[in-house]
């Protein structure tokens, strides 16, 4: 007697067809019938991941990150104290920034293709613009880390670079990754989290919205962090310069 | 507004329109990108993204369809792109996504340890670690969130073979760290 195979005991367990005959010799086999039983029992413990919580708010924030890419005008009310001066700069700093992604991938992706411009030149390009886009986040750290505390604050221009920096943020992030840059990555990941949180937060802060975020910056070392590789961009940038000098 | 008024309305370019399904759906698609890639950056990235494709790709929903297992789809399928970039990323060797591939050697303790340490969820995490990206989106969708073969060939663009195969070993390196368990709980 031909008893039932692992893989026929899994999909009969999730109810899926199995192999010929398979529940017909299941229904006089009372060995399967204890097999697909420990089964059941094993997969049984298998836990479903705690996924991280999400608010009620999440959808909101999530919307907030992909409007800019959708080309969705933004909200009236949002548009007038500051949109007309700084989103023709938020976009030309996104495009800059996916102009310069894309040409530095090109030249990893299809290395050997005639290029106009050197491997070190073109990583030079990347990390000049990594370097600034740190800076500025600095800036908004910094003035974040040291607004007194136990008082309200208007973080409206914060907020405003904030969001012009996500995007961006986004991609230097994605090209870290993907270039295998593990400490920009994780400095560049949480930097997101940061300015994703005052980009879609309010214009105005209470006592407590303000000491919370300072304590989460503070509480991981991420300006200290953001400099120390801001600084080490800036290093690696001037090494280059020579090589790009000569290569171009 | 139900969901397909409002991708009616996305479709005539009404952005509040999308802007409501994004609201609604996206802490659904979270969970599902988590599970899929266990990383809370990377399902991120996967809302957003299938949020992005759902928007450009609003003219091919087909009104017969839910709205909310049409996101799904996209979710699951940009949450299986993750997975193979980030096996490629890590310079695993795709080989090991095929069906002929030798099964990996089991890295889990040994049962003295597991039944000692009764930490399910951690062996699991690193059961799943040592899925291919077809297993675990396939186990993950198939285990977790209850789908059938079908809806999951749909979803991975895969066919009922495959599926079926991406399942059943997924199950085998599960069972190589839950198997010792389960003496320990019966």
């Amino acid at each position: 007697m031909t008893h039932l195979s692992e893989d026929d005991l899994v999909l009969l367990h999730y109810g899926e067809e199995a192999g010929p005959d398979a529940e017909a010799h299941l229904a006089g086999c009372a060995e399967c019938a204890e097999r697909l039983k420990a089964l059941a029992r094993m997969l049984a413990l298998a836990p479903s991941p705690d996924v991280p919580h999400r608010g009620e708010d999440y959808g909101a924030r999530v919307w907030e990150r992909l409007r800019p890419q959708l080309e969705v005008p933004e909200p009236r009310q949002k548009v007038v104290p500051m949109r007309p001066r700084l989103l023709p700069r938020a976009v030309s700093l996104l495009g800059l920034a996916a102009a310069l992604v894309f040409a530095f991938l090109l030249g990893r992706r299809f290395p050997d293709q005639p290029q106009p411009l050197s491997a070190e030149v073109r990583e030079r390009v990347l990390l000049v613009a990594v370097g600034d886009h740190l800076e500025r986040s600095q800036m908004v750290l910094v003035e974040l880390v040291n607004a007194p505390t136990g008082e309200a604050m208007n973080v409206s221009t914060q907020r405003a670079l904030a969001d012009e920096l996500v995007s961006a943020n986004r991609l230097y992030r994605q090209t870290a990754a993907r270039s295998g840059e593990p400490a920009l990555t994780a400095v560049l990941e949480e930097l997101e989290r940061v300015l994703v949180e005052v980009a879609a937060g309010p214009d105005a802060l209470t006592p407590g919205d303000l000491a919370e975020l300072q304590r989460r910056i503070e509480s991981r070392g991420l300006l200290f962090r953001v400099r120390v590789i801001g600084s080490q961009v800036r290093e690696r940038e001037k090494e280059l310069l020579p090589r790009a000098a000569t290569s171009s | 507004m139900d969901d397909a008024t409002a991708v009616a309305q996305a479709r005539a370019g009404d952005s509040e329109a999308f802007r409501l399904l994004v609201e609604r759906h996206s802490r659904a698609l979270f969970k599902l990108a988590y599970r899929m890639t266990g990383n809370e950056h990377d399902a991120e990235d996967v809302v957003q993204e299938a949020f992005l494709k759902a928007y450009r790709s609003l003219d091919r929903f087909e009104e017969r369809s839910l709205v909310g297992s049409w996101l799904y789809r996209i979710a699951a399928n940009c949450a299986f792109d993750v997975l193979r970039r980030r096996q490629r990323r890590d310079g695993r060797l795709e080989s090991l996504d095929g069906e002929d591939a030798p099964e990996p050697q089991a890295e889990a303790p040994g049962p003295d340890r597991l039944a000692l340490g009764g930490d399910v969820r951690r062996h699991l995490d690193a059961a799943l670690e040592r899925m291919s990206p077809r297993e675990r989106a396939a186990f993950v969708l198939r285990h977790f969130e209850g789908r059938s073969v079908k809806e999951i060939e749909v979803a991975l663009g895969m066919d009922t073979t495959a599926v079926k195969q991406s399942v059943c070993r997924a199950v085998r390196k599960a069972r190589e760290v839950l198997l010792p368990l389960t003496g320990a709980v019966s």
